[in-house]
């Protein structure tokens, strides 16, 4: 047994002189953004195999703490970082980088009915608050003509892990609702008044299967991979919008970046534009002080800016609108 | 190996084995000091754990103090906190789990130890229950969500139809709660306890077993008044083992218990724990949160203290074994 | 002593209570017996479901070539968790070479030297507060300790930010009090006789402990060593905030590298058909490592008898 241990942990210290040219870098953050993270490097990986990254999903939140105290090359948020975060950052500066982006849809299981269900604005957010409980609601037959609504309560299934998924819901919310804003607010973690939470999109996704009248938020890719029924949603224009990459593009393309490139899109304006869409972003130096890191990470960027979002629509992921692809390489150029 | 020389080694003669004495002795002193230091250092490094979560957990202490582990909210966006619902949570989870675990524990523990099946059957069955423990926490919280909650969720919603006027069934099962909970985590426990048990039984000396048998005893009487006697403080130990797992335990808690922070008598309510609460939430929080969080832990600590103070008193007073001679 | 044994316990005091009926006391026996093949068969159902799940999702998709490719992206066909294995055996192994002389050192100072003190009853008392702690408070500790400070060096070697070491400090935090508690246990049921014979023979304490009750021992020791074992190849969070995760082959203890548990936890959190079947395989064989460690190491240990 000692042998083989001493043997395993030889070979493995063995594998040092294999990475002796290799810049390695660790990313962490977001949980959103991590699959299409992945394949990014993987990818470019392949084509530079001198660059190797390693990310893991930690949360958004922790991810910033992470990339905040040096303990990460660069971070993943969904939220981007607030003022207090940004000054918080000892040395090496800031650079918010919208990398790609995604929708959050309503998924629900409802037997018997096929269609996609339609709900309004002062609806949904009622359901959340926990004021409609029941699925045959006037407002909600209202809304589908056509389509008969069981007399089954709802459940809502939430994010129980603070998460940038809830953080866009729960804004989105709080924009289009006030008394979803006084009585609950946005953020990370929020106090859902009704309902039971499940660990992650997966956590909610086997919530809203395993029991008939539950609803609940879930990244579109999510619900698009496992085929989870998906509710359209009323935007600000009044029109009801299925959530698509087409919709979905469209609400981000309505957004000017300011110069941070922080953007909460919390209530898109159009007629064709999908009302839960957000940002993902990297976090970044300005100043990186190991050499060639700065390099690397501009032209893994830029990559990603340009040929990786090719990647994105079969994960599930929203491209970024071209207006927005050339804002964010100025930003990417000005890493040293 | 035993050297037979004098105890002393300041004598002038030359004995055959006084070097070797010598370093036995040098060897001696050095392995009695090592087990001093690796002692005290658990105890330090208990002491170091709690003044570090201690003191992250100063800036939550002072903004709530006791008010903490009454005050029933977990508001992040109004930094908000108090305890109590899952402090209510744990301790019931738990409770319910070691429940189950422990007659089922103790019953396959006196199937492997008595000769119910050839010996090498029963090897195979120890090692099925020692797969068990094998199994990460994450594919227990998948089991649960897969096959142990579409079970249990029928089952609760049939006991509030029918009997819904009794406390334990109040509610609905909206899918989690605590009885798919504590029922996974009893699983999860069940090794512990069968295997730590096992080896308690195994002890029991053969004499006394066949001493009895000769008296005419059945193989119940010598289970009963023998073998588990004996073995009782290597049960008790094994059940206070599995009590802190369960207490502690984070992944598979956090995808069945349901994350909702209410207390609620029913068995099939959602309900929230400690451990999957910061499990959770520890991602995402900022500021007040984290210091609210490492409160939370010190509680848990404390707990967990606590439990093991009373289960110490009650070991002392049944005296049904004596642990030490 | 007034029982002719040599045991640590006692029988009942009152002694063998036979005082009922023959027949009563055969009838109750036997209806015992029926209810332990009961309960036992019936608490052998969740396990064989959990089992089953775990092989038919598992062993199914199952290829040999997934021992040592690595990890693949979204979306990507293929590829393996050759890196996350190697990444598991070498945290368990650095916990078990850390957790398991501390925690024989110390059981051993509880039994042999210390026994029935205040002291002992202290030790022991923090062994069981410790095996209480949640897992991700063992990743939180060591994080603070030695991870968040990436420019921590002891010499030229660097020790702080994410690595394999770290990851490995952590599960030994976790493995520690099974293992003094479960070898404490152990040692006391070593009968007192061995002990003293050993000594009168004119052998010092170290050399009756080292030579004499370990061995005796050594079986109850093995299982609190394979419980704890098991306990540590599973774990999710502690590992996440220290040894981190990897889609490459580690380089050096102290980087980061990949574990099956971690990989679990990621690859079933997406919807990604290639990476939630891994997942499942990945199970699959994190459980046959983890019983194969435990037949050889039995084996291994009945042969030296």
């Amino acid at each position: 047994m000692k042998t083989l241990l001493t043997l395993t942990i030889a070979t493995a210290l063995a594998f040092s002189s294999v990475h002796a040219d290799t810049l390695t870098l660790n990313s962490s953050g977001s949980t959103f953004i991590a699959p299409i993270n992945g394949r990014w490097f993987a990818e470019y990986n392949k084509l530079h195999p001198d660059v190797q990254i390693n990310y893991q999903s930690v949360g958004s939140g922790q991810g910033i703490k992470s990339f905040v105290g040096g303990l990460t090359d660069f971070g993943a948020s969904d939220a981007a970082m607030s003022d207090g975060e940004i000054a918080a950052v000892k040395d090496g500066g800031v650079v918010l980088l919208p990398m790609t982006a995604g929708s959050i849809v309503l998924s629900y299981n409802l037997p018997g009915v096929t269609a996609p269900i339609q709900l309004p604005r002062d609806v949904y957010p009622a359901i959340f608050l926990g004021e409609i409980t029941k699925w045959n609601d006037p407002k909600i037959v209202a809304a589908n003509p056509g389509v008969t609504l069981p007399d089954l309560p709802i459940t809502v299934a939430y994010r129980a892990d603070g998460s940038g998924t809830t953080f866009v819901f729960s804004n989105h919310l709080a924009a289009i609702s006030p008394e979803f804003k006084t009585k609950v607010g946005g953020g990370k973690t929020v106090k859902w008044p009704v309902g039971v939470g499940g660990k992650g999109n997966e956590g909610v996704a086997a919530l809203i299967k395993q029991t008939a009248g539950t609803i609940g938020y879930v990244e579109y890719g999510y619900a698009q991979q496992i085929k989870l029924p998906m509710a359209a949603l009323q935007n600000s224009a009044g029109k009801f919008v299925a959530p698509t990459p087409d919709s979905g593009s469209t609400a981000l393309s309505q957004v000017t970046l300011p110069d941070n490139l922080r953007a909460f899109v919390t209530d898109p304006t159009g007629d064709l534009s999908y009302p839960i869409v957000t940002f993902s972003w990297w976090l970044c130096h300005t100043q990186y002080t190991k050499p060639g890191e700065a390099d690397a990470i501009k032209a893994l960027a830029n990559w990603c800016l340009t040929d990786g979002q090719k990647f994105a629509p079969d994960l599930g992921y929203l491209p970024l609108p071209a207006t927005v692809v050339t804002k964010v390489q100025a930003a990417v150029n000005t890493i040293k | 190996m035993q050297t037979a020389t004098a105890p002393s080694s300041a004598a002038s003669t030359q004995w055959v084995g006084d070097k070797r004495a010598q370093r036995s002795k040098v060897f001696d002193a050095f392995f009695s000091w090592a087990t001093f230091v690796a002692s005290w250092g658990t105890v330090a490094l208990l002491v170091w754990i709690a003044l570090q979560v201690g003191y992250a957990a100063l800036p939550a202490v002072r903004q709530y103090g006791f008010g903490f582990i009454v005050g029933t909210d977990w508001d992040t966006n109004n930094d908000v906190y108090g305890a109590l619902p899952l402090i209510y949570g744990t301790l019931v989870s738990s409770a319910l789990a070691l429940l189950l675990a422990m007659p089922l524990g103790v019953a396959i523990a006196i199937f492997l130890t008595e000769d119910y099946l050839h010996t090498k059957i029963r090897g195979i069955f120890k090692f099925l229950v020692e797969l068990l423990a094998a199994i990460p926490s994450v594919i227990y919280g998948l089991w649960g969500i897969n096959v142990v909650i579409p079970i249990t969720t029928p089952l609760g919603n049939w006991l509030n139809a029918h009997l819904g006027w009794i406390p334990l069934f109040s509610t609905p099962s909206s899918g989690p709660g605590f009885f798919p909970a504590a029922f996974v985590l009893a699983i999860m426990i069940l090794p512990t306890i069968a295997a730590l048990a096992g080896s308690a039984l195994k002890t029991t000396p053969q004499a006394l077993k066949e001493g009895a048998a000769a008296l005419g005893a059945t193989r119940w009487d010598v289970i009963l008044q023998i073998s588990l006697p004996i073995a009782a403080s290597g049960i008790l130990g094994a059940g206070v083992l599995a009590l802190g797992r369960a207490m502690g335990e984070t992944m598979a808690l956090a995808m069945l218990i349901g994350n909702n922070n209410q207390i609620s008598a029913s068995l099939f309510a959602p309900a929230n724990t400690i451990a999957s609460l910061l499990a959770n939430h520890f991602g995402e929080a900022t500021g007040l949160e984290v210091a609210a969080l490492m409160y939370l832990s010190f509680i848990l600590m404390a707990l967990t203290l606590g439990i093991n103070a009373v289960a110490e008193l009650i070991l002392e007073r049944t005296g049904a074994a004596i642990r030490h001679l | 002593m007034d029982t002719p044994n040599q045991t640590n316990g006692a029988v009942s005091p009152q002694g063998l209570d036979l005082s009922r009926k023959p027949r009563a006391r055969l009838i109750f026996s036997r209806a015992m017996d029926v209810l332990v093949w009961m309960v036992t068969l019936a608490a052998l159902i969740p396990l064989v479901s959990v089992l089953y799940m775990v092989i038919r999702r598992g062993a199914g998709n199952f290829h040999w070539n997934m021992l040592w490719l690595l990890p693949p992206a979204a979306g990507v066909d293929g590829g393996g968790f050759g890196n996350a294995l190697l990444g598991t055996i070498i945290l368990v192994a650095i916990g078990t070479l850390v957790s398991v002389p501390i925690g024989v050192l110390t059981a051993i100072f509880l039994t042999e030297y210390s026994q029935g003190s205040k002291s002992a009853q202290l030790i022991r008392f923090c062994a069981k507060i410790l095996s209480g702690l949640p897992s991700i408070l063992a990743g939180v500790f060591i994080f603070g300790i030695l991870v968040m400070n990436r420019d921590l060096h002891l010499g030229s070697w660097q020790i702080g930010g994410y690595s394999a070491m770290a990851g490995g400090l952590a599960l030994a935090i976790l493995m520690l009090p099974i293992i003094i508690l479960a070898t404490e246990e152990a040692l006391l049921r070593v009968p007192r006789f061995l002990r003293e014979a050993s000594l009168a023979l004119g052998a010092n304490r170290t050399q009756t402990v080292l030579h004499i009750t370990l061995p005796a021992a050594r079986s109850t020791i093995l299982t609190g060593v394979m419980l704890a074992v098991a306990r540590a190849a599973g774990e999710t969070a502690p590992i996440i905030f220290t040894a981190f995760f990897t889609s490459f082959w580690i380089g050096s203890l102290n980087e980061p590298t990949a574990s099956m548990a971690v990989l679990i936890y990621n690859f079933s959190s997406v919807p990604y058909d290639n990476m939630v079947n891994m997942a499942w395989s990945a199970s699959f064989v994190l459980i046959v490592v983890v019983l194969a460690t435990n037949i050889t190491s039995h084996l291994v240990s009945n042969r030296s008898k």
